[in-house]
């Protein structure tokens, strides 16, 4: 048999039907809806007369447009109250299991999906929102798509899509003092460009990322789409079984023998052919930095802004334009620039490891004057071990608040916006202009770079403070 | 819905010679809150548009006299970031049917295609020509052809074939959209779930 990577393995085994010329019909294990991109797929399958052909298959919960405080009121704004009330009667109507707004699972649709169990090794899984790559990190082709595919899936548990292109890229080595998994991404895209990935999945492998955790692996697999690309995946491993085993939606006994030993067959075969390949050395990575609009405008963070000469000549007005817009001028060091914002969270660096490491650092710390700080756990059972795990005493005794969860400032659909002109050290994944509020200015960086900010109230080398 | 059917186009053209145009420009997240498809059109482009006031800004596009029509003419690596189709809708609500650009981020891509749009790849040489065209003259027709997969502009002879799926390529010609395609695959679908060993 001719040898196969870990995609064809799955796409492969999804396939209902090709058209000839065309796209695939790809059978669809999970799907995952919220209240923004949801409505109007319900509205569309209401206007043809048509039900939800598979409402198991179907998860719900509240995140992109709710408040971060005070979630047991009705939520003040209006458009906001009625998307949530829609996605309720939506689900309610279909028979499709909400997470909403107080319930303890509810959270950001890419925290919840792994951490209940619902996310597993060789599935096929989808949701209205392109950050759905995260759950490639458990082996499965995970990506995001709009509500007339949403309407796809629920009318019919497939989508039409062409195969997409396969790249590799593998890192190998041991990462440096202060190094985490959002360097890693970080530094790929400022490698390859915001659209460096586009056309292709991507497989990530390598020593560098088989010694990450589940959660790393997740931020590495969630930025895959900030480089263009349709989505990224790891193969699965024992540290992706251990995570699995023995959450709300995990099989158990004999059934979770036999899928183990089907998850163990998800790998790429010795041979496999990629459309491209591309390899990077671990020990080079530094801790990152974004000065631009788009993710692939990064740097180590002791490095300087590429001077004008070093643009290609055709990128130049764009890229003024891209510093103009931050307020910052080619050749310029980062380290040292007034910060006034950090946010930490969203479904990059909003897991219980990202709490932690953020926790680590602040620890013993206090909180900057000129820091406003927004810490939002990605789901209510993170803030509930964050609790439990006494993160949260240590982040006050430093002068931090736990909000509660929810996409928050990542898009900054609800109350927590950066005021314009104002810089963000924040651990999302998109620094386009106006992205966490009209004007705001974004740094995307890991959460330990966060927190080295919002303890020191500049840009600070987080290796400097371990 | 069933889309609109789309053969060939002749219109004057919108230019926005600006590249990566992601998807929180076309339109920002704050606009996201409403539950139906449409009146996304007057928030299209909204923080290049207006002012903070809500004044409309003279030195963009949009609020050009100058320039109107159904096509829409973008620097490259055109509907980068969300998988939000409220960019599409956006576009499609202010009444463009065409974008052009030299590079597309694939979700905008499936997300147009869906909304009866038809994104348009050209070299990014025949996109210099195109701005400098409009740019010369703002009432220059453009001419695309979905059947012949070709874009020209006529007054000045230039042409250059483009690359579409064959299957969208049907959809958009005969008006077709892919629920209805997946609604006729149902028996297979059924199949599929009870043949399934994993
Ligand atoms: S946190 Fe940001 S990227 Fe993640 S699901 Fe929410 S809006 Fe999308």
């Amino acid at each position: 048999m001719k040898p196969k990577t870990l995609f064809d393995k799955i796409w492969d085994s999804h396939v209902v039907h090709s058209v000839e010329n065309g796209p695939d019909v790809l059978y669809i294990d999970q799907h995952m809806i919220h209240e923004v991109t949801s409505p109007q797929a319900f509205e569309g399958l209401r206007k043809r007369g048509l039900k939800v052909f598979r409402p198991e298959r179907t998860l719900a919960t509240a995140d992109h447009n709710i408040p971060t405080k005070d979630q047991d009121k009705p939520i003040r704004d209006e458009l906001s109250r009625l998307q949530v009330q829609k996605l309720e009667e939506n689900c309610k109507e279909n028979n499709i299991t909400l997470y909403g707004l107080g319930h303890p699972y509810n959270g950001i649709v890419h925290v919840i999906g792994p951490e209940l169990g619902i996310t597993k090794p060789g599935m096929t899984i989808v949701c209205g929102d392109s950050h759905t790559s995260t759950h490639g990190a458990f082996g499965s082709i995970a990506f995001g798509i709009g509500t007339s595919e949403v309407e796809m899936v629920l009318a019919s548990q497939c989508i039409l899509q062409p195969k997409p292109k396969k790249m590799r890229i593998n890192i190998d080595g041991d990462l440096g003092k202060g190094v985490t998994s959002k360097d890693i991404i970080l530094y790929i895209i400022s490698k390859i460009s915001a659209s460096g990935g586009t056309g292709y999945f991507i497989e990530f492998a390598g020593s560098a990322i088989r010694n990450l955790s589940m959660e790393a692996r997740m931020t590495i697999c969630n930025m895959s789409i900030e480089m263009g690309a349709r989505g990224g995946l790891i193969a699965p491993d024992e540290t992706t079984f251990e995570y699995v085993k023995g959450r709300e939606f995990t099989p158990e006994g004999e059934e979770w023998d036999k899928a183990v030993e089907y998850w163990k067959t998800l790998k790429t075969d010795e041979g496999a052919e990629f459309d491209k390949e591309l390899n990077y050395d671990a020990a080079d990575i530094k801790p990152m930095i974004t000065y631009g609009t788009n993710p692939g405008m990064g740097i180590g963070i002791t490095e300087k802004i590429p001077a004008l000469d070093e643009i290609d000549e055709n990128a130049r007005k764009t890229y003024q334009k891209a510093l103009d817009y931050m307020g910052f001028k080619p050749g310029e060091s980062m380290l040292g620039k007034p910060v006034d914002y950090v946010f930490l969270g969203s479904c990059t660096n909003g897991r219980i490891e990202d709490l932690r490491a953020f926790a680590s650092l602040v620890k013993g710390r206090k909180k900057a004057d000129n820091i406003t700080a927004w810490i939002v756990p990605g789901s209510r059972q993170v803030e509930k071990q964050a609790r439990e795990e006494g993160l949260v005493e240590i982040l006050e005794e430093a002068g931090f608040e736990l909000r509660q969860p929810g996409c928050s400032a990542c898009l900054a659909m609800n109350d927590d916006k950066i005021p314009a002109g104002k810089y963000s050290v924040s651990t999302s994944n998109r620094n386009f202009e106006g992205r966490q509020g009209p004007g705001s200015r974004t740094l995307l960086a890991s959460p330990l770079t966060a927190a080295a900010a919002a303890v020191t109230g500049v840009i600070t080398n987080p290796a400097d403070l371990l | 819905m069933p889309i609109e059917k789309f053969d060939i186009l002749e219109s004057t053209c919108v230019p926005l010679p600006i590249e990566n145009v992601d998807t929180d420009q076309i339109i920002p997240a704050r606009f996201l809150k409403a539950t139906n498809r449409e009146g996304f059109g007057d928030n299209l482009f909204r923080d290049w548009r207006y002012d903070k006031q809500g004044k409309p800004n003279p030195d963009f596009v949009l609020n050009n006299p100058e320039y109107s029509g159904k096509i829409l003419v973008a620097g490259k690596n055109f509907g980068s970031g969300s998988s939000r189709e409220h960019a599409a809708w956006a576009i499609h609500d202010y009444g463009f049917k065409v974008v052009i650009s030299s590079f597309f981020a694939d979700i905008f891509k499936n997300n147009a295609l869906n909304n009866g749009i038809l994104p348009v790849q050209v070299s990014e040489e025949f996109l210099e020509k195109l701005f400098e065209a409009i740019d010369k003259d703002a009432n220059t027709v453009v001419k695309v052809d979905l059947p012949a997969q070709e874009v020209s502009v006529p007054a000045s002879g230039i042409s250059e074939k483009f690359d579409i799926n064959p299957y969208k390529k049907e959809c958009l010609i005969n008006g077709y959209d892919d629920i209805d395609f997946l609604l006729s695959m149902k028996d297979k679908i059924e199949e599929y779930e009870r043949n399934r060993t994993f």
